[in-house]
């Protein structure tokens, strides 16, 4: 049996006396895409921040490649965060321009030389729909544009794990399905991904499979068109998974 | 009165005659002051990032405590600087007392928990998520104070121009390390509070005069960069 390159293994989070995450179970194979949905506050983001090793759970465990990479000291962590890469749901830009912005993960990793971090630069820029953006001043961009820039960040590294915590939510239709289209074309390769979305039907779109969190459990994990489907054929749609009425 | 207006006319002349000994001095503190400031900052920058970006027992004492030193009294840093570098000191037999390496000691000292403490209250002023973006695109904590210091870097470049004003214009440190030696370890404090003492007003008006000016441009530099 395959191991998954992404599994994360009775997961738990609290804050204080507030259990955030509860017996989180899911794992993700390269090329392959997980949607995560659930409502606001179901803990969608603690649990990809999580996973990118921005925090420490308060029990179980996260394994790459059957490596177990929480809790480990700080340096392995860097390594294993150096595979990975998150786009944030409210993506913020450093005061540089885009390109800078841009080129900040391959600089940190110290992949390639200036002229080839520019030449992928570029071409990021192209695939995200922002072509001749590389001399503004990323803080004076709009929103959606923000987001556009950070999943350029992010895909310009070429992860192994790609985390994105609403990518599309800023976005225009239009942008938002030129984004889709740019993660279906990762999707199948090397890179592992997860998507947390309230949007049902971009899950459909993309997702192999669908992990429902609710309250910070899961309570439904399975193939998308077998969640969504049910979803569907219980006449629920996508505000009302954003409003709790789950009846799984 | 009027020995004040000659003393003004004089000094004028002084500077614009660029007369040796003035510009000797002022070159001299801008040296031994920026010197300092220099090394400090190599120093307390990225200590500041540190003790910023990481949580560990006792943070908010320490922190407490460099703003405490921010009004350090001059005299005592150089009370303390002057035991350590004296013959029978710790590190005597370095012999740097009145040399302009140990005033530059003296000020670093003196000027640590400025630049230090600033910085930490800039860096306060960088979100969280700038953080948590370095880190999540793999940098290493070098990387992610580099990236939170250049976020913040007017706030910090204030703070260094800030350390500067302090160390060019103390008298303490430079009277006790440095000793007041003509054309060797005398700056522009310490001359001024010597010719004043001596009735030379001309020259000790001149070298305020100089002074004030260095201030000026000083507070508008820092004035132009928060501005931002």
């Amino acid at each position: 049996m395959s191991m998954a390159f992404l599994e994360v293994t009775n997961l738990c989070k609290s804050y204080g006396q507030a259990e955030i995450l509860k017996q989180i179970n899911i794992s993700v194979d390269r090329g392959e895409i997980l949607g995560l949905v659930g409502p606001t506050g179901s803990g969608k983001t603690t649990l990809l921040r999580l996973i990118n090793l921005l925090e420490e759970p308060s029990s179980g465990s996260i394994l790459l490649e059957g490596q177990r990479k929480s809790g480990r000291p700080e340096r392995e962590k860097i390594a294993a965060r150096r595979r990975m890469a998150m786009v944030f749901q409210k993506p913020v830009m450093f005061k540089s321009n885009v390109l800078e912005n841009i080129c900040f993960g391959l600089r940190a990793r110290q992949l390639d030389q200036p002229e080839q971090r520019k030449e992928k630069a570029m071409q990021a820029l192209q695939s995200v729909g922002l072509p001749g953006y590389e001399s503004r001043d990323a803080n004076t961009l709009s929103g959606g544009e923000m987001q556009r820039i950070a999943l350029a960040r992010a895909i310009i590294l070429q992860p192994e794990l790609l985390l994105l915590d609403e990518p599309t939510a800023n976005l225009d239709p239009r942008s938002a399905s030129a984004i889709d289209s740019i993660l279906l074309g990762l999707a199948g390769g090397r890179t592992a991904m997860i998507l947390a979305t309230h949007n049902m039907m971009q899950c459909r779109r993309l997702a192999d499979r669908v992990a429902v969190l609710v309250g910070g459990r899961i309570t439904a994990l399975g193939k998308s068109e077998d969640i969504l489907g049910r979803a569907e054929r219980s006449g629920i749609s996508s505000p009302a998974i954003a409003g709790l009425e789950i009846p799984w | 009165m009027e020995e004040i207006w000659n003393g003004i006319l004089r000094a004028i002349e002084l500077i614009i005659t660029l007369n040796p000994e003035v510009m000797g001095i002022t070159a001299r503190s801008l040296f031994i002051s920026f010197a300092a400031v220099f090394l400090a900052a190599i120093i307390d920058i990225p200590l500041g990032g540190l003790i910023e970006l990481r949580d560990f027992r006792g943070k908010k004492a320490l922190v407490e405590l460099i703003q405490t030193l921010y009004g350090l009294p001059t005299v005592t840093v150089g009370l303390l600087v002057f035991l350590l570098l004296s013959r029978s000191g710790p590190l005597g037999e370095l012999e740097l007392l009145y040399t302009p390496a140990g005033m530059v000691i003296g000020q670093m000292i003196l000027i640590s928990p400025i630049l230090t403490g600033l910085t930490i209250s800039a860096l306060k002023g960088v979100g969280p998520q700038i953080r948590d973006t370095a880190v999540s695109l793999g940098a290493d904590e070098c990387q992610v104070i580099g990236a939170i210091i250049k976020e913040a870097r007017f706030a910090v470049i204030s703070a260094v121009l800030i350390a500067f004003g302090r160390a060019l214009s103390e008298v303490g440190v430079a009277m006790m390390i440095g000793g007041n030696i003509r054309d060797y370890t005398r700056v522009l404090t310490t001359s001024i509070a010597l010719q004043t003492s001596m009735g030379n007003l001309e020259m000790s008006i001149a070298l305020g005069i100089l002074l004030i000016g260095i201030s000026m441009i000083l507070n508008l530099s820092l004035s132009r960069f928060q501005g931002r």
